[in-house]
Order: structure tokens, then C-alpha cells, then sequence
């Protein structure tokens, strides 16, 4: 029951995927005054999502119908345990399992990998593209992601559970405060950017250039399991971030204050700078981002 | 009026569907997402794919190859889809009537619901014409 609970309400979906839209809110909302305009009102995420649901879902002829529809759910699936997870971490740091951060790593490349099968299971050209640019992105990103993981376990010493990581930070001050922490910080900003699909790494669901890109085929229900996933990713990447990095302690106002820095952080990126081709930000991730995560990691291996 | 109706109202999502128009209707299209008029005060947004829309704005004469076009993407967006013609060639062809590559209207190839005539229309005429989509969508005179 208690654990129902946890992953269906609180810190489970529910709740996580109202302040992930909320979340969303404030993203057009502030992209919007930045282009001198009003933007929607705050709960036009929440009426966007339940209009999908009443819409029809199309299912393509020539695709695969079964991991066409069941890919989405997956990705959602997986999200939903990764918001619990991080929940009940921050909730209560002591009961968190052993190895929680090596799951989380891995529960968060499903949702990128589910739009990949969905994508390719339609069988529309411009969805494959998407497909294949997302496939790319992966590859840059996740090497960078890692090693910046790798760098709050080497000075939380050895640590793989988010709680121990959080206590290690109460006790001994957050991670970020070091340089090697503030380094790897800054490599996992960016790389939330690109798993967020956000400019100017949203080149899988390029509008102008590939229509919808990776979700061009998808309608009514799956559309809107694909946009909670994003909602959910949108809440979970900055707290994850925030968990491994940033905790001084554990009061509500101080963790939600940094949640909105960082949220605020990620909507200046994505209104400042233009899409880069695959090719760039390929070169970005495995050039310049790769090598300050290594940077960092040796920092953190020599105690700064 | 059922819930159902409401939201679909307030969050419409448009594709923007060229039947070879002259280009200036579809400037004006992209007006009404400017700061100046700004629907997305509405939850009104373009789409990028039609399979997100909600409302076809179609603009132009279909010729030979659009009309074909056309009828497709009509059958290819998720119901409910409603349809707005977007000026006087949408509308009613003007002086295309009698051309050469002009074999018929908007309306004869999918049902329109909301006409916007002018040449182009201006913006606010664009956004009243949505306004009439939305009395008729929760069935309003
Ligand atoms: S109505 Fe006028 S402005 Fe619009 S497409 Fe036709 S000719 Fe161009």
C-alpha cells in the first residue's frame, strides 16, 4: 500500500507530474516574456495533456502497431519509478537502497530509448531521422553524463546510493562548492539540456526542419503519455541534479529555490542560443563537455 | 456544455496547411503568433506534425497536385479536426475562379468551418475568425 502509494502519488507520479508541468508552465511562460509576449495561462499544460487523451490515436498502417503504442508507456513507466526513487531519497535519505544511483542512471536513457523504438516502429521518414539523431545524442551525452556522476561518488568516497551521497553533503558541505563538483555540475547541465530535448539540442524533434521529428506519427492518448514523460524529465533531472550536487540541507523552501535556478538556468540556455546540426553538438559533447567531465574527474580523484 | 468541449477549445493546435497560396495569407498566419497579437495567450500554438492538430488553416487555390495534398492531410489528422479557410482564395477563389490550374475550391474538397475572407485578412480578423470556431465548436450561434 505504502509503496502504491509512493509511486502512484506522492513522490510518484502525481505529484511529480504536476510540478512537471507546472514546471513546463513556467518554461513557455518565460520564453514568452523574453519575446515581449503574454504567454498561456498556468494551466495550459494540464488542459493541453487531457485534450490529447479525448483525441483519436492514429496508429500508422505500415508500422509496427504494438511497439508503436506500448513504447511510450514504457518510457512514462520507467519515469515514474525514477521520480519515486529520487522521492523517497530526498524524503528519507537513510532508507535508500544500495546502488539507487546506478538505476536511475540507467531508468533515465529508457524514456530517449522508447521515443527511438516509437519512432522506428512508425515508419514515417522524417520520424526515422528523428530517431536516428536522438540515437547520436545519446552517444554524445551520456559519456560526459557519467563521468560527471562519477565524480559525486569519487568525493562522496565511493557512495552509490543517493541517500548516503545527500548525507555525505550535509555533513561535509554540498559537492558544489568544491572545483571539481562545480565542474561536473556544469557538464551535467548541459547534458540535462540535451536529455531534456531542449534547444539547441532538440534536433530529434526539429519543428522547422523535420516537422515533429521522432513524434510526427504519434496522436491522442500515446502523444500525451510522450508529453508527461517530458513533464516528468522536467521535474526529475533538475532534482537528481540537485540531490547529487547541491543539498545543504534538507528544507523544503531552499530545495525548491534551487530547483528554480536550475530551471531558470535551462530556460536561459534554450532561449539564447540557436539548434546545432547533429555533427556539433556531437562534436560539443565528445570534444569540450568530455574533456572538462574528465577534467573533473581527475580534480576529484586529486581531493579538489 | 460538456468538459470534453472546453478544454478542446482552450488549447487548439493548428497546422498550417499552404495549398498554394501567393505567401501573404500565410504572413499573416504567422502574425497572429507574434507579440503583437500573440495567441498562444489561448493555448493556441502552430503544430509542427498534423497529426497534433486540432484546426487546419488552409490557405490558397488547390490546384491539381495541392487538392490531392489535401485531402490526405485531412484524413491523416486525429478527430476531431476542424477546418478554417484562411482568405479569399481558401474562401471562395476569387479571380482564380476560372484558371487554367484551378480545378475547385476549399470547400469542395473537405468541409470547411469557419470562412476568413479578405486579401489577405488582417490579424485580428484571423482572431476573430478563431473566436467564431470556438462559439461554434461549443455550438453557440
Ligand atoms: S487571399 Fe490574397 S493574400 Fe491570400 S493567398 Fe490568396 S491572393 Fe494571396
Amino acid at each position: 500500500m505504502d509503496v502504491l502509494f509512493s509511486y502512484l502519488v506522492f513522490p510518484g507520479f502525481l505529484f511529480s507530474a504536476s510540478a512537471g508541468l507546472f514546471a513546463g508552465w513556467i518554461d513557455r511562460k518565460l520564453t514568452a516574456r523574453i519575446q515581449y509576449r503574454v504567454g498561456p495561462p498556468w494551466y495550459q499544460n494540464f488542459v493541453d495533456i487531457l485534450k490529447l487523451c479525448y483525441k483519436e490515436t492514429v496508429v500508422p498502417y505500415a508500422g509496427s502497431r504494438a511497439a508503436f503504442l506500448l513504447s511510450p508507456i514504457a518510457g512514462f513507466l520507467s519515469m515514474i519509478l525514477v521520480v519515486s526513487i529520487l522521492g523517497r531519497a530526498i524524503q528519507s535519505p537513510l532508507e535508500s537502497f544500495a546502488g539507487d544511483l546506478i538505476v536511475v542512471t540507467y531508468l533515465l536513457i529508457i524514456p530517449a530509448l522508447a521515443v527511438i523504438i516509437g519512432a522506428s516502429s512508425s515508419n514515417n521518414p522524417f520520424a526515422s531521422i528523428g530517431a536516428s539523431r536522438e540515437m547520436k545524442l545519446i552517444l554524445g551525452y551520456e559519456l560526459p553524463f557519467v563521468l560527471a556522476m562519477a565524480v559525486v561518488v569519487i568525493k562522496s568516497h565511493g557512495a552509490l546510493n543517493l541517500g548516503a551521497i545527500i548525507n555525505r553533503q550535509i555533513a561535509f558541505g554540498p559537492h558544489i562548492a568544491s572545483f571539481s563538483g562545480a565542474l561536473a555540475f556544469v557538464v551535467a547541465l548541459l547534458c540535462i539540456q540535451a536529455k531534456l530535448c531542449l534547444v539547441p539540442f532538440d534536433m530529434s524533434e526539429a519543428e522547422q526542419e523535420i516537422m515533429a521529428g521522432a513524434l510526427v506519427e504519434y496522436s491522442g492518448f500515446p502523444l500525451a503519455v510522450i508529453k508527461l514523460t517530458k513533464a516528468l524529465l522536467l521535474y526529475a533531472l533538475p532534482v537528481l541534479l540537485i540531490s547529487l550536487f547541491w543539498v545543504n540541507n534538507l528544507n523544503l523552501p531552499s530545495l525548491i529555490v534551487k530547483y528554480f535556478l536550475i530551471l531558470l538556468a535551462i530556460i536561459l540556455i534554450k532561449n539564447t542560443n540557436p539548434r546545432l546540426r547533429i555533427d556539433q553538438a556531437m562534436k560539443f559533447f565528445w570534444g569540450p563537455v568530455s574533456f572538462l567531465a574528465v577534467l573533473s574527474v581527475v580534480l576529484a580523484l586529486i581531493g579538489l | 456544455m460538456s468538459i470534453k468541449i472546453n478544454i478542446l477549445t482552450k488549447s487548439l493546435w493548428a497546422y498550417h496547411a499552404a495549398t498554394s497560396p501567393c505567401n501573404n495569407c500565410d504572413i499573416e498566419i504567422l502574425d497572429v503568433f507574434t507579440p503583437r497579437h500573440d495567441v498562444e495567450r489561448f493555448g493556441i500554438v502552430l503544430a509542427g506534425s498534423v497529426r497534433h492538430a486540432d484546426v487546419l488553416v488552409v490557405t490558397g487555390v488547390p490546384n491539381f497536385k495541392t487538392k490531392e495534398r489535401l485531402k490526405k492531410l485531412y484524413a491523416q489528422a486525429a478527430r476531431p479536426c476542424f477546418v478554417v479557410a484562411v482568405g479569399g482564395c481558401a474562401c471562395g477563389r476569387i479571380m482564380f475562379r476560372d484558371s487554367y490550374n484551378s480545378p475547385c475550391a476549399v470547400d469542395e474538397v473537405i468541409p470547411v468551418d469557419v470562412y476568413i475572407p479578405g486579401c489577405p485578412p488582417k490579424p485580428e480578423a484571423i482572431i476573430a475568425g478563431i473566436v467564431k470556431l470556438i462559439d461554434k465548436i461549443k455550438g453557440k450561434k
